[in-house]
């Protein structure tokens, strides 16, 4: 009796094995090495290894011995031979700026053979290396492990006594991106629920015929294309666009004070909205669909007007429907990377393209993934802080 | 057999010839040896890269019988690398800005290029001596010098129109909006010439300690009046749409649309950034024979003068100099339109690239966070 429940169980296992894997390749993977790259930059340690041994019981302040400086020349003068230098010293660079230049230049200007004084040596390849700027730069550059991806993207830094500072504030990038990101995420909830809670009533109690009609105008917006929808954004919203003209037209703006409407925040909200808008309708509707009108009757004939009814019958019902449609739209929202960029010109742009600049252009991939964990911790920590409030398990997506 | 070159226009039809022989090399591979008889070259699209062509691609696929294929993008090494590390190089020849091609060669994107491989002067003189001082890098071949200036278009200055940097600068005597590359590069060094420091001081401002922050202040005082461009075909567009009173732009595209599009502009030579750039080949490329004889091709003293036939950009060897002529089309003496023409150089700053790829990122990240505040 037990051994086919188990081999029938084993195969409803198996059955599942595909999808696990493809969720192990494309996703929980994906994040591990994100997770790795974000802590992990092995890169210059491996190349330096004897510079950086050297360095260890150094003091941090007067002037390292000879080894360190043999090491250094050695390597140096190694990884340029192989046309590995360059690399390496981007990555020093990226700690004090100049480093670069100073590294490839020493690189070179050592010849072969071993000199006499290789602090001499060094030294007068370029003297950036009696100061301890320099060393201090390598060997935060060489660890192996490090939190400063993490400092960067929360716009912290080490002092020269190693103390975290926050950075001078003309220079603050990313904390004040992602509160922008929270704010801005959060008003398109809000906005898509105002909006979008009033459009699911109408259709989950209109009559068939009408409500097939009123979910086709919801869907096929979500059906089509998200670069037709924000390019379409664009037509409507630009200067010389549609909105505008009928403004001018009909005489409400003069004709060279045109709205900005996009490449903007303005841009930004109005197409985000737009796009999410029915992932909030959609759970709503289905709860909505879910809740007999004999409710609101029911409250009606023991004596409570419309309102009434309303607060303490209709909305405590559709709370799981809300729920799902704001979480749905929060968490689309908050990573939202293509529409920013194609509408939100100067002022609209949120920490995904942030994300988006680092990997693709700076090609910093570290500081990118230090990002992309920041974010995700966010939407954890919302998660929880939702789950308290609301509790997940009252959330449905369907009824 | 294969003596055309691919000629078809806009980014539709060279993103399908790209497409197309990407997959006939991915397809047939090694064994047709595909690489052989075509080379895609990475310009800088619109007025540049047609002078290029005309200039340097056409003639060289005539001569060699290797197809060109043309294809745009606008600077920076991020592409590059990406290619390079994921071993999947499809841009064989590219067309960069120095500072790029220093630090892409230092970092191995780029093969090595001998430059006693390159052809001498005609009289003789081996290219090591022939090149200016400077502008050859262990990874280029060929070269042009140009200069990011900054232009207005007439109609937008009935009155006294601007003459120095600093008018670019001053909204109140020159009101209008301004046209600027997004990113930091030569707008750090202009704003500095504007706000009073002489050319020869501005990188060591720079580098001292409050010189970015005096760039950045003078940037604030235009910032929500600037429209940033991406690609330098967009300033004469935008100039002409009056979109923008006054932009920075690439020399010779101001005079291309001065000359061949007939447009009402003016350029400011006070305060020009001048750089120069130059072919480099990808590393690992399929194609590399072929690439290294494009390099060559474009570093001939003949070919390099060529492209100042038709847009304004002047070569980077000596011997070159002299063989600069008349526009192609309107015949116009080209030596004054040149960036590096001595009456043009009178407050022109040489663009320090040692100082760019030493500070880019920082740059580029600090630029980023003051353009989203």
């Amino acid at each position: 009796m037990a051994r086919p429940l188990r081999s029938a169980r084993l195969r409803a296992a198996a059955l599942t094995l595909p999808l696990a894997a493809f969720v192990v390749v494309t996703f929980v993977a994906p994040l591990a090495l994100m997770l790795v790259r974000s802590v992990h930059e092995p890169q210059v340690a491996d190349a330096l290894p004897r510079t950086l041994a050297a360095l260890e019981r150094w003091d941090g302040g007067s002037l390292p011995g000879e080894p360190a400086f043999r090491a250094l020349g050695t390597e140096l003068r190694e990884l340029d031979g192989r046309r590995g230098l360059g690399a390496v010293a981007t990555r020093v660079n990226r700690i004090e700026s100049g480093m670069r230049s100073r590294m490839l230049a020493t690189g070179r200007a050592l010849g072969p053979g071993s000199p006499e004084s290789w602090r001499d040596a060094v030294l007068a390849a370029d003297p950036v290396w009696g100061e301890a700027r320099a060393w201090l730069a390598l060997q935060r550059a060489g660890e192996r492990f490090t939190l400063r991806h993490y400092l960067r993207a929360l716009d912290l830094d080490r002092d020269s006594s190693g103390a975290v500072v926050r950075i001078s504030p003309d220079q603050r990038i990313y904390v004040p991106l992602l509160l922008r990101t929270l704010l801005v995420s959060l008003a398109i909830t809000a906005i898509c629920l105002v909006l979008g809670y009033p459009v699911a009533y109408l259709i989950a109690n209109a009559p068939p015929s009408r409500s097939n009609l009123l979910l086709l105008l919801v869907l096929v917006p979500f059906w089509t294309s998200l670069l037709v929808r924000t390019t379409s954004w664009i037509v409507l919203l630009q200067n010389q666009g549609v909105v505008n003209d009928i403004l001018v037209a009909v005489g409400l703006v003069a004709e060279d004070g045109r709205l900005a409407l996009v490449y903007n925040m303005f841009g930004t909200l109005v197409a985000m909205t737009q796009i999410l808008l029915p992932f909030m309708i959609l759970p709503l509707y289905a709860v909505m669909n879910s809740i007999s009108p004999e409710h609101m009757r029911a409250a009606s004939s023991l004596g409570a007007t419309f309102r009434q009814g309303f607060v303490r019958v209709y909305w405590p019902q559709t709370m799981p429907g809300v729920a799902a449609g704001s979480l749905l739209v929060f968490i689309l929202a908050i990573g939202y990377y293509i529409t920013p960029a194609l509408v939100g010109g100067r002022t609209g742009q949120l920490i995904s393209n942030m994300i988006a600049y680092h990997m693709q252009e700076s090609l910093n991939w570290g500081l990118a993934a230090a990002l992309g964990v920041i974010l995700l911790a966010c939407v954890a920590v919302l998660y929880a802080v939702f789950d308290r409030l609301v509790g997940i398990e009252r959330m449905r997506l369907a009824s | 057999m294969k003596r055309h070159l691919n000629t078809r226009e806009g980014l539709a039809g060279r993103l399908r010839a790209a497409a197309g022989a990407g997959l006939l090399c991915a397809s047939v591979g090694l064994l047709a040896g595909c690489g052989s008889d075509s080379l895609t070259v990475v310009s800088w699209g619109g007025s540049y890269a047609e002078a290029c062509r005309r200039a340097q691609f056409d003639p060289f696929a005539a001569e060699s019988g290797v197809e060109v294929l043309l294809e745009s993008y606008n600077g920076g090494l991020a592409q590059i690398r990406a290619q390079v590390d994921t071993g999947s190089v499809h841009w064989d020849v590219v067309d960069l800005e120095f500072a790029d091609l220093a630090r892409g060669c230092d970092e191995g994107l780029f093969e090595l290029v001998d430059i006693d491989q390159l052809p001498p002067a005609p009289d003789g003189t081996p290219a090591r001596d022939d090149f200016f001082e400077g502008t050859v890098s262990a990874c280029g071949g060929g070269g042009l010098y140009y200069s990011t200036v900054f232009a207005y278009n007439d109609e937008s200055f009935p009155g006294e129109p601007p003459s120095r940097i600093g008018d670019f600068f001053d909204l109140e005597e020159f009101p209008g909006r301004r046209g600027m590359r997004r990113s930091a590069l030569v707008n750090l060094e202009m704003a500095l010439m504007a706000d009073g420091v002489p050319p020869e001081e501005v990188y060591a401002t720079l580098s001292g300690p409050d010189g970015v922050d005096r760039a950045f202040r003078k940037l604030d005082t235009i910032k929500d009046e600037v429209v940033w461009w991406d690609a330098g075909a967009q300033p004469p567009q935008m100039l002409a749409d009056r979109e923008v009173a006054m932009s920075t732009a690439y020399n010779g595209r101001i005079f291309t649309a001065q000359t061949v599009d007939r447009q009402p502009f003016t350029i400011v030579w006070d305060g020009q950034v001048l750089d120069y750039g130059q072919f480099a080949i990808v590393a690992g490329t399929p194609n590399l024979e072929a690439a290294m004889d494009f390099l060559k091709f474009a570093s001939r003293v003949e070919n390099m003068a060529a492209v100042g036939r038709y847009i304004a950009y002047s070569p980077t060897r000596r011997s070159a100099m002299d063989l600069i002529s008349t526009h192609f089309e309107s015949g116009i003496d080209m030596r004054p339109h040149m960036p590096n023409a001595p009456e043009n150089l009178g407050r022109a700053l040489q663009s320090d690239w040692q100082w760019w790829t030493d500070h880019a990122e920082e740059m580029n990240e600090r630029f980023s966070a003051w353009l989203a505040r």
